[in-house]
Parts: C-alpha cells; structure tokens; sequence
C-alpha cells in the first residue's frame, strides 16, 4: 500500500503547517507474520505454567520446611503427611461414607431454601401484594448472620440434624430470594409491554416472558446460594455431628490429629470447587441463548 | 387473534393473482380506525386535543410532528397501550405493533418470538417459518434473537406483526434506529408487506421523505390537533427526485416549522 499526499486542494486550506511532498510519521499496525497461530497453543501451556508456579513453590517451601523441622508436624504436618492421612481415612472407610453424609445435608437445607426463595422472589416480583407482604420482612431477616442463629436453632431443634438441615435452609433462602426478584423486577419494561401488545394473557407473560428473561439472575442466586450452603454445612456440622466431614474434624480435634484437620479442610473446598462447576454447568446448559456462555 | 384470516379481501386476491400490485385497493373497505374528539391529558397540558380520524384497511397514513406532539402517545392509545382520557378510540380488534427496538424475547427462539402470543407447536412454527421467510429470514427460524444484527432483528420484529394477519399496523419508528442502506432496504420491504396483506397502517415517523414515500395520506400533529391531512397525489413507486415530491416535502416542511433550503426554488 502506499501513502499518497493529500490531494492540494485539501493542503490550500492552509490547516496544516507540515509541507505536502512531506511524509507522514507511520505507525506499522500491520499483523506480524507467523506469529498467531504458534502463539496460542504455546501460550496457552505457558499460561498454566504461570498460574500453577506459585501453588507449587509454597507447596514445595512447605514440604522442605517441615523435612528441616523449622515447623513441628503438630502444629503444621507436611504435605505428604496430610496425602497420608486421606489414605488412612479411605482405608477405614471414614471419608467414603463422610462426603456423601456432608453433600445430602448440604442438598437437602439448599434443595429446601433454594425453593422457598424461588417461590418468594417470584410471588414478590410478580405481584404487588408479594412485594408489600414479603420483601421488607426478608430484607430484614436478611441482615442476621446465620451463624448467630446457631444458638438458637439448638434450643429450638436440638442437636441432631434437623437443626443442621434448618441452618442451611436458612441461609440459602436469601440469595436466590433477592437474585430472583430482582432479576424479574429488572426485565425490560417494553419486552412486556410488547407481550401485551400481542395479546398474551398475565400467566403467560410471566412463564414465557418474564421467567425465562430473569432466568440467568435466577441462576447467579442458585450458584450463590451453593456456595452459602456449603459455608453453612461447616458451621451446622460443629454441632455435635455424629457423621460427615464435621463428624472426622471433631473427632481429630479431640484428637490432635492436625494432618486429619486439614485434610477435612481441604474435602470442604474441594466440595466447593465441585459444587460451583456444577452449577456453571447448569447455567449453560440453561442458558444457550447467552452468546457469551455459548463462545465460552 | 387467529393467525390467518379464513377469508382474504378482494385486494388480497388481486395480489395473489398477480395483477398490478400497485393498483389501489377496492374502493370501500371497512374502517379499522375511527377517533372521535380523542383527549390524552398529561398534567395540565392536552397532548391530544380533540382529534378526529378515520383510516380504512389498506391504508397507508404517516404521522408527522415535531417532538412532543403526542405522534407516539396516539399510536400508544391505538394500540391499546395507553388510553384517552375523552372522546371515542375504536380500533381493528385484530392489530399488531412494530416499535423502534425490536423488543424480541432474548430467551426465546426466533420463532418463538414470531408466534409469542400463540400457543407454541409445530403447526405455528411452521407459520412463523413462512412469516420469517416473507421478511428474508427464513433461513434465522431456529436461532436466537441475540445473533441477529440490529435489521434482522427488525424484520424478525416485523414478521411477528404480520403473523397475527392484523387488520391495523402500527409502525412506531421502525426505521429510526437501522442505518442508511438497512433503512432503504426496510422502506421496500414494508411497502412490499403492506401490499400483499393489506392492513392498515399507521406510521410514526420524524422521516419527511419517508412518509412521503410509503404513504397515501400524510398527517401532520401539532398543538394537540391535526393541523395538516392530506393524500400523496404522486404515481409510485416515487423518487425523491420528482418534482411533486419536492413541492410536497417543502409544504410539510413549512408545516412542522422547518424552513426549507430548497423551498424558494422548488415550490
């Protein structure tokens, strides 16, 4: 491509103080060769490499500190004593029937608040006499930490599960309370107004209108409330629990078996990274008409 | 609403026919609008004061008026949307809206879209499949609204208002966001629509040149009444370079207030 000067009419409008025959200070914006497509799958092993170097560099300070003794095992174990000590709990069978105790209660207080919320984010956003009952009411009760409720809910449940199950439904009900109704309160005014314009009566606005548009906001007070669930499970298993992860970290407490602590520690966010890539899932399986989740 | 009318007009039948398409409707048709001393009051001020208005189906009438002459509020009231605070509104019970966004379901299919206010099975999606092929979509049935460019999603917009077979379309700006040549290819479009079906058609519009070129009739709001009503005596299809265009264009120019550059030497 060459640069042609401006045409001379354009110079004897006298904008510019520079002389025609000049040339211009180019910048070269143009692709260099070769370099895309190599990039990409070079790059995308470097990347990995990047973010998993510091990870293994405290792992590895971790495990040398412990080798030298700088950190007693009782207070810190190493590495390789806490992998030793999931091959304990698997051999007597602990962790197996632990995880799937911990996840039933975990679903059971989500599947059980996640409904009341649902079910009060829509009566509330879809109808007025909902808002007037129901939201100040939650607002409020949405400012008590749930954990503070511990106490009472053992007074009122005792210590088995059902105090367990009710401190999880607790704390679940609010985030996809709030997600669902303002997910249906924020659909665009003119999408229902056209619906009305074509004759569709209140009940089907609402299911192929309104639900379906607040549907991602709905997800997003889900996935949030997974994540509660879990929070919540760890403190409801403090309670006296008889089984579940709760169930091994107090017996290890009793016990002073740091490396069993962590290791219980480390089942709780592996349920929770498990938790939230399932519920990314559901979002896009539930969401194909979102472009960005869809190029993802 | 049903979807498809059971018996077309005579002017239906001519087009299928393959007549000249042109050719003006049958001289009676029925009356799809009828205003009577219509009033929309907003605070102390009437928007719409007293007007009166009569459009038969196959008619094709442009609203013109500077802003906030009530253009868009009377479509409003004749789309049900909004209502008269005085005088008589009766409307074609069978009437659709095209406004200046789309305002398609993201959520949902493009057909679905189309066929929104009907029930969802295979016998509709193959009617919304053959509205969507009349605007040039045919090939856009399944996929979702947010794919669509801005003029796609327009005609995806006008597809659903001729899928109910409306008797009365109102057209709220449709054009007014689309650029140049999408816009071009939307006038024709329309014009195109609008003579196989035949509804009425109310067009708001700020386009001087486009109201004179789709249009019978071209109105002109202002102080709340009716302040100019008059037919386009020009042959179509009409060119912006004809001489009755031009005189036509500076009257109304002159009527919204708008002095015209080339008024002197045209009119």
């Amino acid at each position: 491509m060459t640069v042609q000067p401006p045409p001379p009419s354009f110079v004897a409008s006298g904008a510019s103080q520079t002389p025609a025959s000049a040339a211009l200070d180019l910048v070269d914006l143009s692709p260099r060769s070769g370099q895309t497509p190599a990039r990409s799958r070079f790059g995308k092993t470097a990347r990995f490499a990047s973010r998993a170097l510091v990870p293994a560099l405290l792992l590895a300070v971790w495990q040398a500190s412990s080798n030298l003794g700088f950190v007693a095992p009782e207070v810190l174990p190493s590495p390789a004593e806490i992998i030793a000590a999931y091959a304990e709990l698997i051999r007597t069978g602990e962790l197996q029937s632990a995880i799937p105790a911990s996840l039933a209660r975990a679903l059971t207080g989500l599947a059980l608040g996640a409904s009341v919320g649902l079910a009060l984010g829509l009566f509330a956003g879809l109808w007025r006499v909902g808002e007037e009952l129901f939201d100040a009411p939650l607002q409020m009760l949405r400012t008590i930490p749930f954990i503070a409720m511990i106490p009472l809910f053992i007074i009122w449940f005792g210590i088995g599960e059902q105090a367990k199950i009710a401190l999880i439904f607790g704390a679940t009900i609010f985030p996809v309370y709030l997600n669902t109704y303002s997910g249906v309160r924020g659909v665009d005014q003119k999408l229902i107004e056209a619906a009305r314009v074509f004759g569709l009566s209140h009940g089907r606005i609402a299911t192929r209108v309104i639900i379906p548009t607040a549907l991602p906001s709905i997800l997003v007070g889900l996935r949030f409330a997974a994540g509660v669930s879990l929070l919540a499970l760890v403190a409801a298993e403090q309670i006296n629990a008889r089984s579940g992860i709760g169930f091994i970290l107090i017996n290890a407490n009793q016990n002073q078996r740091t490396d069993i602590i962590i290791a219980g520690i480390i089942v709780y966010a592996l349920l929770g990274i498990v938790i939230d890539l399932v519920m990314r899932l559901v979002e896009r399986l539930a969401l194909p008409w979102r472009p960005s989740l869809v190029l993802a | 609403m049903s979807l498809h009318s059971s018996s077309p007009a005579p002017a239906e039948a001519i087009a299928l026919a393959g007549l000249d398409l042109a050719a003006p409707p049958a001289p009676v048709q029925p009356v799809a609008v009828r205003l009577e001393g219509v009033r929309r009051v907003f605070g102390s001020r009437a928007v719409l004061d007293g007007i009166d208005l009569e459009v038969r189906r196959g008619e094709f009438v442009s609203l013109l008026g500077p802003s906030g002459t009530g253009k868009t509020t009377l479509l409003r009231i004749l789309a049900g949307l909004d209502r008269a605070d005085g005088g008589r509104v009766e409307v074609a019970s069978a009437r659709s809206v095209v406004f200046q966004e789309p305002r398609l379901v993201p959520a949902k299919r493009v057909w679905q879209n189309v066929v929104l206010g009907h029930v969802q099975n295979r016998v509709t999606r193959s009617l919304a499949a053959a509205a969507l092929e009349e605007v040039g979509l045919g090939r856009h049935v399944d996929v979702w609204p947010k794919t669509l460019s801005g003029g796609e999603a327009q005609r995806v917009a006008l597809a659903r208002a001729l899928a109910g077979e409306p008797n009365l379309l109102l057209l709220d700006e449709p054009f007014a966001a689309l650029d140049a040549l999408t816009r071009i290819r939307m006038h024709d479009l329309v014009a195109q629509l609008w003579r196989r079906h035949l509804p009425a058609v109310v067009l708001v519009t700020h386009d001087v040149d486009e109201a004179i070129l789709m249009s019978d009739r071209v109105i002109v709001l202002s102080g709340g009444g009716i302040r100019f009503d008059a037919r386009v005596p020009l042959e179509r299809p009409r060119k912006r370079g004809d001489a009755g265009f031009a005189a036509l264009r500076a009257r109304l120019l002159a009527e919204l207030g708008v002095a015209s550059p080339e008024a002197g030497g045209h009119a």
